[in-house]
């Protein structure tokens, strides 16, 4: 099988600028400015196969946004090697970007103050697109996500859920065998959440696309995606498999309680369980927290128990997030 | 090519989906042509003509060279400005076509919709009210298309190398605004390149702005004789292919200063 993304040594720097204090600062800078140069993204190496569904995750600010952009070719490398599809992004732009689609989440490619479908119909001719190709294809695509009704309406009129359904058609209009997308899931509803997650496993069987996805989900990752890149201050600290990433540093869940009554903490540490379970209260939030791991039916368990025993208001239980993760393993060390 | 036949007609749909820019427009050149119709004359009085040029073709003068800014004149500058500030550049990035040639395809539709919509409409009605004197000669309208096109593209030549510097300075607004009124005042659209004082003349001769505005207009109120209509069109063109070389220049420079704003 074909790399469809070859990463050596990528490193992208950029001049920060820093602000001398006071007035007489202020009037220095105008003449020579502080300067220091920062790495974005460090020297790293990693390889995607054609097919693969790749997470490329970490903090914001750890360089993952950077490092779409040098894949995509918008931005030149300082130095290092890439090759994506065969090509060089940033010298054979032009050629290189009919290989591949792109989803900003925060960021629209469609035009935003006229109809959907007239922006479908710029990139159809953009792409090349023969009426064929695309009515077999994109017929497809606007059935599956559902957005015919939405063809006729003017972007702006849509709702970010809607929009962000048709940005992912607008990227696949040449179907282009990698896919690059960031923060494709960001403050969208659960339900709109699940069917991109379907869809791009849909696609990724039909058509053997390659996808790299940033974000800040995990239930996006967990979907989708078996293998995880993770990136702390522009080096990759983690790359392999999603599971044993979470067996390693996720361990601990949290679920929080609160009471309709007055509860001491004595009385929920002294509960009647099979495993051990730490308790914490909250006083600002005035909930009582359980960390326990996730085996098992530990979750149902100690919630029985302490349904059973005192009246409850409210219970959330709490994933642990990517960040989470990525700040054990920062503070932890990676072994 | 299809692509950029296409860009065209996106532009006609979006100046289609902001009407009220379009009817504020026309209100606003009307005004402005109204009002140096009733200046200029004033400024003549009782005299036949000033500097070469008759009461009546001063007249025709300004309308014309209202009516043609509407076709030449473009934001493209702010445009990209704005797309590069607030980060869209990058979409336009992982398009395959060429982003200024894009951009120039989007100022031509709107240049062409003006041109029918407003320019074409706004010049009968101008003809009915104050007296001008159209040119009879077909060749003299030939040549005014020509030097019309090429002045659209010395204009958008300009906006480009203007926008572009916001990929080097974060906020170039005055620039873009300096700019405009370089632009008004030494293209000749508000004062004819002939009125100014010699050493001024002399200056301008070597800035391409009097092929944005002055050379179409003055082919169309006969201010220009045969010869001096070749030279003049054979200076708007060496002026395009100059512009050519500081837009290469500084777009491939800008493409590696790039930084993305907003993450």
């Amino acid at each position: 099988m074909n790399n469809a993304i070859e990463v050596t040594q990528l490193r992208k720097e950029f001049k920060s600028y820093s602000s001398r204090t006071g007035l007489r600062g202020a009037f220095r800078d105008l003449l020579t400015r502080n300067y220091k140069i920062v790495p974005a993204v460090n020297d790293i190496n990693f390889t995607v196969k054609q097919g693969e569904m790749v997470a490329y995750i970490g903090e914001n600010g750890a360089g993952k946004s950077t490092t779409i952009k040098m894949l995509t070719g918008i931005l030149e490398p300082t130095s290092g090697k890439l090759r994506v599809n065969g090509m060089n992004p940033h010298r054979e732009r032009e050629k290189f970007t009919r290989t591949i689609g792109v989803v900003f989440g925060q960021r629209s490619q469609l035009w935003w103050d006229i109809a959907v479908q007239e922006s479908f119909r710029l990139l159809k001719k953009v792409y090349k697109v023969s009426d064929q190709q695309y009515d077999e294809h994109m017929g497809h695509v606007i059935k599956t996500l559902d957005i015919g009704p939405l063809l006729d309406k003017p972007v702006r009129k849509l709702s970010l859920g809607q929009r962000m359904r048709c940005e992912l058609a607008a990227a696949l209009i040449h179907n282009p065998p990698l896919l690059f997308l960031d923060e494709p899931t960001i403050g969208l509803d659960v339900l709109v959440k699940l069917k991109i997650r379907e869809f791009l496993k849909e696609i990724n069987e039909k058509y053997n696309t390659t996808i790299l996805l940033t974000t800040h989900d995990l239930g996006d990752i967990e979907a989708l995606c078996n293998r995880v890149v993770m990136l702390d201050e522009g080096k990759i600290v983690y790359d392999g498999e999603l599971d044993s990433l979470k067996n390693n540093w996720a361990e601990q869940k949290e679920i929080h309680f609160q009471f309709m009554n007055h509860v001491n903490l004595s009385e929920l540490k002294s509960l009647p369980l099979t495993f051990s379970a730490e308790w914490e209260y909250d006083e600002k939030d005035q909930t009582y927290i359980a960390y326990l791991k996730e085996e098992d039916e530990n979750i149902s368990q100690l919630i029985s128990v302490v349904v059973s025993q005192f009246k409850i208001k409210d219970v959330k239980i709490h994933e642990t997030s990517i960040e989470e993760i990525v700040r054990n393993i920062y503070e932890k060390g990676m072994n | 090519m299809d692509k950029y036949v296409e860009m065209i007609r996106m532009r006609f749909l979006m100046m289609l989906a902001y009407r009220t820019d379009y009817y504020t427009g026309i209100l606003i050149y009307s005004i402005n042509i109204g009002a140096y119709y009733f200046l200029w004359n004033a400024i003549y009085g009782e005299k036949s003509s000033i500097e070469g040029l008759t009461s009546i073709q001063m007249t025709t003068y300004v309308a014309i060279a209202w009516m043609a800014r509407a076709f030449y004149f473009n934001n493209i500058d702010r445009e990209i400005a704005a797309e590069i500030k607030e980060g869209k550049v990058a979409i336009e990035l992982i398009r395959p076509y060429n982003y200024l040639g894009m951009k120039t395809m989007q100022g031509l539709g709107e240049g062409i919709f003006r041109f029918f919509f407003f320019s074409i409409p706004g010049m009968i009605l101008v003809a009915l009210i104050f007296p001008i004197q159209l040119p009879y000669n077909p060749v003299s309208w030939g040549y005014f298309g020509i030097s019309l096109l090429l002045s659209f593209v010395i204009n958008t030549q300009i906006n480009l190398l203007t926008g572009i510097t916001a990929f080097f300075f974060y906020n170039n607004a005055g620039l873009i605004r300096a700019k405009r009124v370089i632009i008004d005042l030494f293209s000749g659209l508000i004062l004819p390149i002939s009125f100014y004082p010699f050493w001024a003349q002399d200056i301008m001769k070597y800035l391409p702005f009097q092929g944005i505005s002055y050379v179409p207009s003055m082919i169309f109120t006969n201010g220009f004789s045969g010869s001096e209509i070749v030279y003049a069109l054979l200076q708007q063109s060496v002026w395009v292919l100059i512009l050519l070389i500081p837009i290469r220049l500084l777009w491939t420079a800008a493409k590696k200063q790039l930084i993305i704003q907003g993450g």
